[in-house]
């Protein structure tokens, strides 16, 4: 086996076989859900006491139309409000009070509570007396059947949209389902860009620090040092990423069959009660799978891992000669916030793409190595055209293979190098070392 | 023949000159010293030999042909600058590093269980090196430079960061490989181990070479004609030539006087005993050679040899 062989057998055994990226590994997926879910879930616990509504209603038109809920009682009462005021009894959450015709004067039902009243109590009156007030509304222009009329000129509407392909057939596209498969392969580049990207860099450090460099590269070219750590990662971040796909794909299954498995018998009564519900989430669904087979998710993902490895290649390099060229840790910040920045601008103009993925930022962005590996894969799943794609990959190359070349010149002079980190003039002069 | 040379080697970094036109000549077998002060340049040398760094002009050649990349294997390099890497088991670490040299698996194997035998560390083959006391790090550091049988080993700085026992151990191992025919190039500013274990040694300072050849040659060289003898009564005759030798110091404890006396120019050391047996009942005769360290500190602070 050759040296570089050697390398990345070992660098990539040593980091596999950590604990802690098993542990990452296995929990990432279920992290992600729960950053997802579990604040959605957590909006959704009510506080499981149920809370007195007192209803003050002089019309007594409005009190008998508040129905009890989990949370609210609605009690009438004939006390004054002043009363409730006055009464050291908390019995009562808060106090609803209707002096007069709501359909004349809105300002006439008004809530009083000693705490701040949570937006679905408020919801919930809001609605209840919404209701009312418009049947109440609908009553004064003496239509008949008003009511029926209006149910039925409800109309659902969401436009197809078709896109027309080179040969004139036609597809059914959805710029949601493109959107969400876009931006999410955009994330995994730009997240894994910068974990491993930091992972060379701190490789390189320890080397550095460790002071077993200097031994390393009398056995080894600086270049195949350098390389060998940068495509071992490389490789520990498909793993990674592979392993995540298969882990996502059988939460999906296992979700699936749950989904189906386990519905509740009432919810298929119902379903059978009015069978016109049911052709209709079947189009939905169907018209989803429509979608998803327009997207082209082989060539998708061809074009995912040569992204993937072109932008690694690239800015993996220059935190390699980062990593290199100092000393200590702290003095990296310096050098790592541009490149930082760069990435996070990517990622903001891949967001931005998104709303219009043929646009001049998404064009551009597109095409410019630093940005292109990130902004295209936005692009991607609106269909781009082929010169587009080649131009922007053999671009993202050829810089990467650039950046490398100068980044292992760098690298090579600066891993013997030690104390005073080195400024720009000084890297540019490492460069031109024979 | 020469193991190793080097021709008018340059180097130059942004804002000085590490090298400028050194030329040594290693001999095969020999434990070449090289020395001088620190930030001369030693260190800039050896990577250039290693490879780790091209120079800007100049050539290094192996046995009288240029240096190719294949050379590296036939190196072993123990830089300045040790280290490992901490977090690695020790045995792992050293399979990995003597892999990198060039050995096959079974082979890079075999050769560390014999020599971590030897050195009664075989127990740690499966610690972290962190896990090691500073001493047995070094141990394994001296293993993992000569477990591929090298032709040529460059220690840097060797004894550095030893303590004593183990100082003595590496001393001992490099004799031992000096006896099988390696040749051992040897960077330091401790002189006293240099008269102990050179047999040539190249001084450079600022950059340059500025003293070369065999430590023997080079002490005789630098020799001031000095010489302790020690008498033990005033000969009866004739008086002292002052013109033959000067008495620098004198001193009488029990009958014995010590004296250190300077040999005036022109006149052999026989002639100098002949004429101070006439004075003299003498007990011992020696000639003051200068130690290296005199050496070394008359050449880098600038005293030229031939004016003493």
């Amino acid at each position: 086996m050759n040296k570089i062989g050697i390398i990345i057998k070992r660098e990539y055994l040593r980091r596999v076989s950590k604990k802690s990226f098993l542990i990452l590994t296995l929990l990432m997926p279920f992290l992600v859900a729960a950053l997802i879910f579990v604040p959605f879930w957590l909006s959704r616990i009510k506080s499981g006491e149920v809370r007195n509504i007192v209803v003050i209603d002089t019309t007594e038109r409005y009190a008998p139309l508040f129905q009890d809920t989990e949370s609210y009682r609605f009690i009438g009462s004939d006390k004054s409000l002043e009363e409730y005021r006055n009464s050291s009894d908390k019995e009562a959450f808060a106090i609803l009070s209707i002096t007069g015709d709501l359909l004349e004067n809105q300002n006439a039902a008004v809530m009083y509570s000693g705490k701040q009243i949570p937006g679905d109590l408020s919801r919930l009156v809001n609605q209840t007396l919404r209701q009312q007030l418009e049947s109440e509304k609908l009553a004064t222009f003496n239509i008949p059947n008003l009511k029926e009329i209006i149910a039925d000129s409800k109309v659902n509407f969401s436009i197809q949209t078709i896109k027309w392909s080179e040969d004139g057939s036609e597809n059914a596209s959805s710029s949601a389902i493109a959107s969400i498969i876009g931006m999410s392969s955009t994330l995994i580049i730009y997240m894994f860009i910068i974990m491993y990207g930091s992972m060379v860099m701190q490789g390189v450090l320890e080397e550095k620090t460790n002071r077993i460099v200097e031994l390393m590269v009398s056995s080894v070219r600086p270049f195949d040092l350098m390389m060998g750590k940068i495509v071992a990662l490389g490789f520990v971040g498909l793993t990674q990423l592979f392993l995540w796909g298969i882990m996502i794909t059988c939460l999906l299954f296992a979700g699936m069959f749950f989904m189906s498995g386990g519905v509740d018998p009432s919810i298929i009564q119902q379903g059978m009660a009015m069978p016109a519900a049911v052709p209709a989430e079947m189009e939905g669904i169907s018209q989803i799978y429509q979608v998803l087979d327009t997207i082209n998710f082989a060539e998708l993902g061809v074009f995912f891992v040569i992204y993937f490895i072109g932008g690694y290649l690239l800015y993996a390099s220059v935190f390699a000669a980062i990593g290199s060229s100092v000393s200590q840790q702290e003095d990296t910040q310096q050098f790592m916030t541009p490149i930082i920045l760069f990435i996070v601008f990517a990622l903001y103009a891949g967001i931005y793409s998104l709303e219009n993925p043929d646009g001049p930022l998404a064009f551009w962005c597109s095409l410019i190595p630093f940005t292109s590996p990130i902004v295209m894969m936005v692009r991607l799943p609106f269909e781009v055209a082929l010169w587009e794609k080649l131009l922007s990959i053999v671009l993202l190359y050829v810089t990467a293979f650039g950046i490398t070349w100068v980044s292992a010149k760098i690298y090579r002079v600066g891993i013997l190098m030690y104390g005073k980190k080195p400024d720009m003039k000084e890297l540019i002069k490492w460069v031109k070392y024979k | 023949m020469d193991f190793l040379e080097t021709e008018n080697v340059v180097k130059q970094f942004s804002g000085h000159r590490a090298l400028n036109n050194v030329s040594i000549h290693v001999p095969e077998g020999k434990i070449f010293g090289l020395l001088g002060p620190n930030g001369a340049g030693k260190t800039t040398l050896i990577r250039i030999i290693n490879r780790i760094m091209a120079p800007d002009s100049g050539v290094v050649r192996f046995g009288g042909r240029d240096s190719c990349p294949g050379d590296i294997y036939r190196i072993g390099y123990m830089p300045e600058e040790r280290g490992l890497y901490k977090k690695m088991k020790v045995g792992e670490q050293a399979l990995y590093l003597a892999r990198l040299k060039g050995l096959s698996y079974t082979e890079a194997k075999k050769r560390l269980t014999s020599w971590f035998e030897k050195f009664e560390i075989m127990s740690w083959w499966n610690r972290k090196l962190e896990e090691l006391s500073k001493g047995m790090q070094q141990k394994v550091q001296f293993i993992i430079t000569v477990v591929h049988n090298p032709e040529l080993l460059i220690f840097d700085e060797p004894f550095s960061g030893f303590d004593p026992i183990n100082a003595d151990l590496l001393k001992h191992e490099i004799m031992e490989l000096k006896e099988t025919g390696k040749t051992i190039i040897f960077s330091t500013h401790n002189m006293a181990s240099v008269e102990e274990i050179c047999d040539e040694i190249a001084l450079i300072n600022k950059s340059e070479l500025v003293l070369s050849g065999e430590v023997r040659e080079i002490r005789e060289r630098f020799k001031t004609n000095t010489f302790r003898l020690s008498v033990s009564s005033r000969g009866e005759g004739a008086d002292i030539v002052p013109d033959r030798f000067s008495v620098l110091s004198e001193n009488s404890r029990q009958g014995v006087t010590e004296l250190h006396i300077r040999r005036e120019k022109g006149i052999s050391n026989s002639a100098l005993l002949a004429e101070l047996a006439k004075s003299y009942e003498i007990l011992s005769f020696v000639e003051e050679l200068p130690s290296m360290n005199e050496v070394f500190i008359n050449t880098v602070s600038g005293t030229n040899p031939s004016q003493v």
